[in-house]
C-alpha cells in the first residue's frame, strides 16, 4: 500500500485535539490556538493533495487510497477506509469548514475546549465519510455527538442545555434504529454469502447479501436506516432538534453542524441505504420525495416567517436538504451528482451564511431583525458578502447553487416528475425567504445604533474568502468537480438497474445513459447478469 | 447401596448418553472417596484463606500500628485471585479431563475462571478505594475487608456451583457479607436502613431460590445441572408444573441479587445508604456472581426448558432497561441515579442472557466485565464529591467539576460515557455484542426496544456531564443578586435541577430552582492516591477494552461444558 492518507486524515486532529487537551494550563492561549489552527490547515492541505491526486475516469470509479487494517476481529470488524467520488468532495468541505469555524470567536467559553472539541469533532466527521466498514461508519457517526453536544454546550445561548440534550437524544435515538439496521443487515447478508467466506461489516459484502433480501425486508432494513439518517439531515417530521441546537451553538459551531454534521445523514442515506437497499429505496422512493418537498415547502415557509435572522437561517437549511434527497431518491446520475454537488453547495453557502451571521452578532449582539437594518451603508462589504452568498443560495448561474439545482431538478424529473415541480416552486420561495431577510438587515434606513457599525475585518475578510472562492469556482468551472464525482455515480445507478429490473429510467430521458458503464465496472454484480444491466443502461443512448 | 447408585447412574448416563462429554461427566460417578482438583478451588482458597490470615492478623496485631495494611493486603490477595484466573485459564486451554471437581460439585471451566478474574478485578480495586472512605468517616478496621473478601469467595462459588445446592451455599456467602458491609457506616441512620431492608428483602428472596430449587429437585430427582439436564434430555414430563414453577422461583430469587425489574425495589435504597465504595463494589460482585448463576441455572442445566424461560427473561429485560431507564431521570440524589442506571444495565445483561446461545452467554461474560470497572470508577468519583459523612450525594455536587477539577471531571465524563454506550467506550462494545446476540436469534424488537432505552439513559448521564461542565457557583449567585439576563440562568439552573418537569419547562419556573440549587462549596477536593489509581485504572480500561480485541477475545473463548 502507498502513503495512507486517509489514516493521516482522521489521526492528525484527533492527534492535535489529545495534544490541545493535555497542554499544561500555563500554556498561553495564542499557542494553543495556533496549534490547533495548524492542524486545521494542515489537514486541509492534505486533503487538497489528495483531490488532486485522486484519478477520474470510468475505470477509477472504485474506491481509491484504500486502507484495510485488522480491528477488533472477534465482531468480523475492520478498519476499512476509502475514498470515491461520492465521498471526495464532502472530505474536502469538511477540511475546508473546520479551520475557518475554529478562526472564528469561540464565545465567552475557554477557546481551548472549543478547540479540543472542534477537532475532535473534524476527526469523527472525516471517519464518517472515509469509512467503508459499517461498524467503523457507526462508531464513527456517533462519536460526533459527544463533540457537537459540548460545542452546543460551550455557545452562549441562552437555552443551550436543552438545546444540546435534545441534540444529542434524537440522534441517538435514531442511531439505535440505524444500530439494529446495521446488525440485521450483517446478519441476513452473512447467510446469503458463498459457505467459506468470512461475514464482515465491509460495504461490498453488505451490498452482495442485502441484494438477495426479501424485498420486504429490504425496506424494513431501510426504513430502519432512513430514521437515523433522517433525524441527522433532518427531513421534515424529525427536524425539531435543529433550530434550537444551531441557534444556540457559538457561530462556529453552527457553522460545522450546519455545513457538516447534517450532511452526514445525507451521506448516509446515499451510502449506506440507497446502495446497499436499492430496491427497497426504488420502492420508498415516493415517501422520502413527498417528505423533501414537504421539507422545501415547510422549511421556506417558516423560515420567511422568522423574526431572528439565526433561527431564518437554520430553518432554510431544512429547506436545503429537501434539495439533497430529491436530488438523490430521483436515481439518475444527474440527479445524484446534483445532489452531491447540493451538498458540497449546502455546505459552503449555510456555512457561510452562519458565519456572516456571526459577524452581525459580534457588531450588534442580537439577531433580531427589528434591531437590525440599514447595515449596508454602514458595512458595504459585508453586505455585499452576504448578498453573494444569498445569490448562491438561491441559485444564481454562475454561482454554485445554480449547478446544484440544476442536475437535482432535471436528474429527478426524469423519473419522478411531479416531486421536481413541487421542489422548483421551493427555488422560488428560497429566493423569497433570503431576499426579504437581506431587505431587514442591509437595507433601509440604518437606526442610530447602527451607525456606528464597522465593515468587516481584514481577519474576516480572510475567513470568509476561501468559502466564496469554492462558491464561485464551482459556479463557473464546475468540470472538475463533476468529472471526479460522475464515475462513482455511475456506478450507483447501474447498480440500482441491476437490482430493481423493473427500475428503468425512461429511454427518451436526458439522462439515460450519458455515462456508459464497462460491464467489469458494476459494483457487485456477476459478469453475466452485469452486461445485461449495462446493456439495459445503455441501450436507449440517442 | 453404592453399587445400587453407581448402577443407576450408570443406566442413567448410558441411556441419555447426549453427548460424550455428558458421558464423561457421568462415568466419574460412584465412588465414594472425593478426589480434591486443588487447582479448581484454588480461588476459594485464596479468597477465604486470605480472609481467614486478615481475621487472624488482626486479632494479634495492635490496632491502628499500619494504617492501610488491610487495603493492601486485600487489595493482594484480589490480584492473586485474578492471577490464579489466568492460570487456570491457561490451563485450561489445554485442559481435557472432566470439567466436574470436587465431588462433582464445582465446575472447572473457562467460564468459573473468567469470573474468577473478573471478581478478582472487582475485589482489588474496590479495597482500594474503600481505604480512603473508610479512614475518612472513621470507621477503619479490618472487617470491611473480611466481608468483602468473604462476599468474593460467595461470588466465584456461585460461578463455579456445578449444582443448585453449591450456588446456594455461594449466594449466601455472598449476600450476608453483603448485608453487613451495607450496613457498616454506623453512625448513619441511612447505612443501617440499607442494611436492614437489603437484609430483610434478600432473606425473602434466599428462601424463594431455595424453594425453586426444592421444585426442580422434586421434578427431576437431582440438584446437579447434569443430571437436571440429562433428565429433562431423556425424559419429557407429563406435567411440567413443578419443574415451571421451580424454574420461575429460582429466576426470581437470583432477579433479585441482580436487581431486576421488578425484583429491584431494594436497590435505591441500598445504594444510597450503603458507604460509597462498597456500592460501587457490589454494584459489581453482586450482579457478577447472579449473572453467572443464572447462565449456568438456565443454560446448563434448563437448556431443554428455553422455550418457557426465554419469554420470562424477555420481560426482565426489557422491563429493566426501561424502568431503570426512565426512573433514573427522575432522581436528584446521585447514588439513587446510579442505582437505577445499574438496574438498567442489567436489563442490557438479561438481553444477552435472553438469546440463550452461546453468543448470548459470551456477550453477558464481557458486558459484566467492563461494566465492573465503569461502576467501581463511578462510585470513586462519587465518594469523592460526597465529601465527609457522605454530606452532598445530590446531583449539585458535581456542578462545576470541570473547573474544579478537571481530571477528575474527564474520568467521570468517560465513565458516563461508557455506561451510556458510546462508541469507542467498552460500554459500547458491550452493547452492541449483547444486542448483536439477540439479533442473532431474530429478536428485533428487543434490541430495538435496548437501544431506545439507552437513549432514554443517555439523558441522565448527559445531565451529569452538563453540570460537571457549567461553571459552578458564580453564576448561580449571579442569578440571585442581578436577575439573570434572557433568562440565562435560570434555564441553565432549571435544567441542571432536580425536578423533572422543571427542566422540560425550562425558563418558565426556573428562578424557583435556581434559589433550590445551592452551588457546593468552594473546597478543594482532594483524590487520594489509591482512587487515583483506581480511577486511571478504571478510565483507561473502559477505554482499552472499547477499541482492541484482547478482552473481546478473552470473552470470545468461554465456551459451556456442554453445549446448550
Amino acid at each position: 500500500m502507498g502513503f495512507p492518507v486517509l489514516d493521516i486524515i482522521i489521526f492528525l486532529p484527533l492527534g492535535a485535539a489529545i495534544l490541545v487537551a493535555l497542554l499544561p494550563k500555563s500554556t498561553p492561549k495564542s499557542v494553543v490556538r495556533w496549534l490547533g489552527l495548524g492542524a486545521a490547515v494542515a489537514e486541509l492541505a492534505l486533503v487538497l493533495w489528495m483531490v488532486i491526486a485522486f484519478k477520474t475516469g470510468n475505470a477509477n470509479a472504485g474506491f481509491q487510497f484504500t486502507s484495510h487494517q485488522a480491528w477488533l476481529s472477534p465482531l468480523s470488524v475492520a478498519w476499512y477506509l476509502g475514498v470515491d467520488g461520492i465521498s471526495l468532495f464532502l472530505v474536502a468541505m469538511t477540511a475546508l469548514l473546520f479551520p475557518i469555524a475554529m478562526a472564528s470567536p469561540p464565545g465567552e467559553r475557554s477557546s481551548r475546549s472549543y478547540l479540543g472539541w472542534m477537532l475532535l469533532l473534524e476527526s469523527a466527521c472525516m471517519t464518517t465519510f472515509l469509512s467503508l466498514d459499517a461498524f467503523l461508519f457507526f462508531v464513527a457517526f456517533e462519536v460526533t455527538l459527544v463533540p457537537g453536544y459540548f460545542l452546543i454546550v460551550n455557545g452562549d445561548g441562552p437555552r443551550r442545555g436543552y438545546a444540546a440534550t435534545k441534540f444529542f437524544l434524537y440522534t441517538f435515538a435514531g442511531s439505535a434504529f440505524l444500530f439494529v439496521g446495521i446488525l440485521a443487515t450483517y446478519l441476513l447478508a452473512a447467510a446469503h454469502e458463498p459457505s467459506g467466506t468470512k461475514a464482515s461489516f465491509d460495504i461490498i459484502a453488505l451490498a452482495r447479501g442485502a441484494v438477495h433480501l426479501p424485498v420486504a425486508d429490504q425496506e424494513l432494513l431501510l426504513l430502519a436506516f432512513g430514521v437515523a439518517f433522517a433525524v441527522k439531515m433532518p427531513l421534515v417530521p424529525f427536524h425539531t432538534w435543529m433550530p434550537d441546537a444551531y441557534t444556540q451553538a457559538p457561530t462556529g459551531g453552527s457553522m460545522v453542524l450546519a455545513g457538516i454534521l447534517f450532511k452526514l445523514g445525507a451521506y448516509g442515506i446515499l451510502r449506506w441505504g440507497i446502495f446497499l437497499f436499492p430496491r427497497a429505496a426504488v420502492n420508498l422512493a415516493p415517501l422520502a420525495l413527498t417528505l423533501a418537498a414537504l421539507g422545501i415547502i415547510w422549511g421556506s415557509v417558516v423560515a420567511a416567517m422568522q423574526r431572528d435572522l439565526k433561527r431564518l437561517v437554520a430553518y432554510g437549511t431544512v429547506a436545503g436538504v429537501g434539495f439533497i434527497v430529491i436530488g438523490l431518491f430521483g436515481f439518475t446520475t444527474e440527479g445524484i451528482t446534483g445532489g452531491i454537488v447540493e451538498m458540497v453547495n449546502h455546505g459552503l453557502s449555510t456555512g457561510a451564511l452562519f458565519l456572516l451571521v456571526g459577524m452581525v452578532w459580534e457588531r450588534r449582539r442580537t439577531y433580531s431583525f427589528s434591531h437590525l437594518g440599514g447595515l449596508q451603508s454602514v458595512a458595504p462589504i459585508l453586505g455585499w458578502v452576504f448578498m453573494a452568498v444569498i445569490m448562491s443560495d438561491i441559485g444564481l448561474p454562475g454561482l454554485n447553487g445554480f449547478i446544484g439545482e440544476l442536475l437535482v431538478l432535471l436528474g429527478t424529473f426524469i423519473t419522478h416528475r411531479w416531486w421536481a415541480v413541487v421542489a422548483t416552486m421551493g427555488v422560488v420561495l428560497g429566493a423569497v425567504y433570503l431576499l426579504w431577510a437581506y431587505q431587514r438587515v442591509f437595507h433601509g434606513p440604518a437606526q442610530a445604533i447602527n451607525q456606528g457599525v464597522r465593515d468587516m475585518t481584514w481577519a474576516e475578510r480572510a475567513a470568509v474568502a476561501p468559502l466564496l472562492a469554492g462558491i464561485i469556482f464551482i459556479g463557473v468551472y464546475p468540470q472538475p468537480v463533476l468529472s471526479r464525482i460522475q464515475p462513482a455515480v455511475d456506478h450507483l445507478v447501474a447498480h440500482i438497474e441491476y437490482a430493481d429490473p423493473s427500475f428503468k429510467i425512461p429511454p427518451s430521458g436526458v439522462g439515460h445513459g450519458t455515462f456508459a458503464v464497462p460491464a467489469d465496472q458494476v459494483v457487485d454484480v456477476p459478469a453475466a447478469t452485469a452486461t445485461t444491466a449495462t446493456a439495459a443502461s445503455t441501450g436507449g443512448n440517442p | 447401596m453404592t453399587e445400587a447408585v453407581q448402577l443407576a447412574a450408570g443406566a442413567d448416563c448410558t441411556i441419555n448418553s447426549v453427548t460424550a462429554n455428558i458421558a464423561g461427566l457421568c462415568s466419574a460417578k460412584g465412588s465414594i472417596s472425593i478426589a480434591v482438583s486443588y487447582a479448581s478451588i484454588m480461588p476459594l482458597l485464596v479468597l477465604g484463606g486470605g480472609a481467614l490470615v486478615i481475621l487472624l492478623a488482626s486479632a494479634v496485631m495492635p490496632k491502628r500500628r499500619y494504617p492501610g495494611l488491610w487495603t493492601v493486603l486485600t487489595a493482594l490477595i484480589g490480584a492473586g485471585t485474578v492471577i490464579d484466573g489466568l492460570v487456570q485459564w491457561s490451563d485450561l486451554n489445554t485442559f481435557t479431563g472432566v470439567p466436574l471437581t470436587l465431588g462433582d460439585q464445582i465446575i472447572y471451566d473457562h467460564f468459573s475462571a473468567f469470573f474468577v478474574i473478573l471478581v478478582g478485578c472487582a475485589t482489588t480495586i474496590g479495597a482500594a478505594i474503600s481505604d480512603s472512605y473508610l479512614v475518612r468517616e472513621n470507621l477503619d478496621g479490618p472487617e470491611p475487608y473480611i466481608l468483602m473478601l468473604l462476599c468474593s469467595a460467595g461470588a466465584v462459588l456461585m460461578a463455579e456451583a456445578a449444582g443448585l445446592i453449591s450456588l446456594f451455599l455461594g449466594l449466601e456467602i455472598l449476600s450476608i457479607s453483603l448485608y453487613t458491609m451495607s450496613a457498616y457506616h454506623h453512625r448513619r441512620a441511612a447505612s443501617g436502613e440499607a442494611g436492614l431492608k437489603y437484609f430483610i428483602l434478600g432473606s425473602f428472596s434466599s428462601a424463594i431460590f431455595i424453594y425453586g430449587a426444592a421444585l426442580i429437585y422434586g421434578a427431576t430427582g437431582s440438584t446437579q445441572y447434569v443430571e437436571i439436564f440429562s433428565f429433562l434430555v431423556a425424559n419429557t414430563l407429563v406435567h411440567a408444573g413443578v419443574l415451571l414453577a421451580g424454574m420461575g422461583l429460582v429466576i426470581v430469587g437470583l432477579g433479585f441479587k441482580v436487581a431486576a425489574v421488578p425484583f429491584h425495589f431494594w436497590s435505591p435504597d441500598v445504594y444510597q445508604g450503603a458507604p460509597t465504595p462498597f456500592v460501587g463494589y457490589m454494584a459489581a460482585v453482586a450482579k457478577a456472581g447472579g449473572f453467572a448463576a443464572l447462565v449456568r441455572v438456565l443454560m446448563l442445566a434448563l437448556p431443554t426448558e428455553a422455550a418457557n424461560w426465554r419469554p420470562i427473561i424477555w420481560v426482565l429485560a426489557t422491563a429493566s432497561v426501561l424502568v431503570g431507564s426512565v426512573l433514573a431521570l427522575v432522581q436528584s440524589d446521585l447514588k439513587r441515579m446510579l442505582a437505577y442506571s445499574s438496574v438498567s444495565q442489567a436489563g442490557y445483561v438479561l438481553i444477552g442472557l435472553q438469546a440463550g446461545t452461546t453468543q448470548g452467554m459470551t456477550a453477558v461474560c464481557f458486558y459484566l466485565f467492563t461494566y465492573t470497572f465503569m461502576v467501581v470508577g463511578t462510585f470513586a468519583v462519587v465518594g469523592v464529591l460526597q465529601g465527609r459523612g457522605e454530606a452532598r450525594n445530590d446531583l449539585s455536587s458535581v456542578r462545576g467539576l470541570a473547573s474544579r477539577s478537571p481530571w477528575l471531571a474527564g474520568a467521570m465524563l468517560v465513565l458516563l460515557l461508557g455506561q451510556a454506550g458510546i462508541p469507542l467506550t467498552s460500554g459500547f462494545l458491550g452493547k452492541w455484542v449483547v444486542i448483536s446476540a439477540v439479533i442473532a436469534k431474530g429478536q428485533y424488537a428487543l434490541g430495538l426496544i435496548g437501544m431506545l432505552g439507552a437513549a432514554i439513559a443517555a439523558f441522565f448521564y448527559l445531565r451529569v456531564a452538563f453540570l460537571m461542565f457549567i461553571p459552578a457557583g458564580a453564576r448561580a449567585a449571579s442569578t440571585l443578586e442581578a436577575g439573570a439576563p434572557e433568562g440565562e440562568d435560570e434555564a441553565e439552573a432549571a435544567y441542571g435541577g432536580s425536578d423533572f418537569q422543571t427542566i422540560a419547562a425550562a425558563g418558565l419556573s426556573g428562578r424557583d430552582s435556581a434559589l433550590a440549587l445551592r452551588a457546593p462549596p468552594a473546597i478543594r477536593l482532594r483524590v487520594p492516591g489509591a482512587t487515583a489509581a483506581v480511577l486511571a485504572v478504571c478510565v483507561a480500561f473502559t477505554i482499552f477494552a472499547g477499541v482492541s480485541t484482547p478482552v473481546l477475545s478473552l470473552a470470545h473463548t468461554i465456551t459451556l461444558p456442554w453445549a446448550p
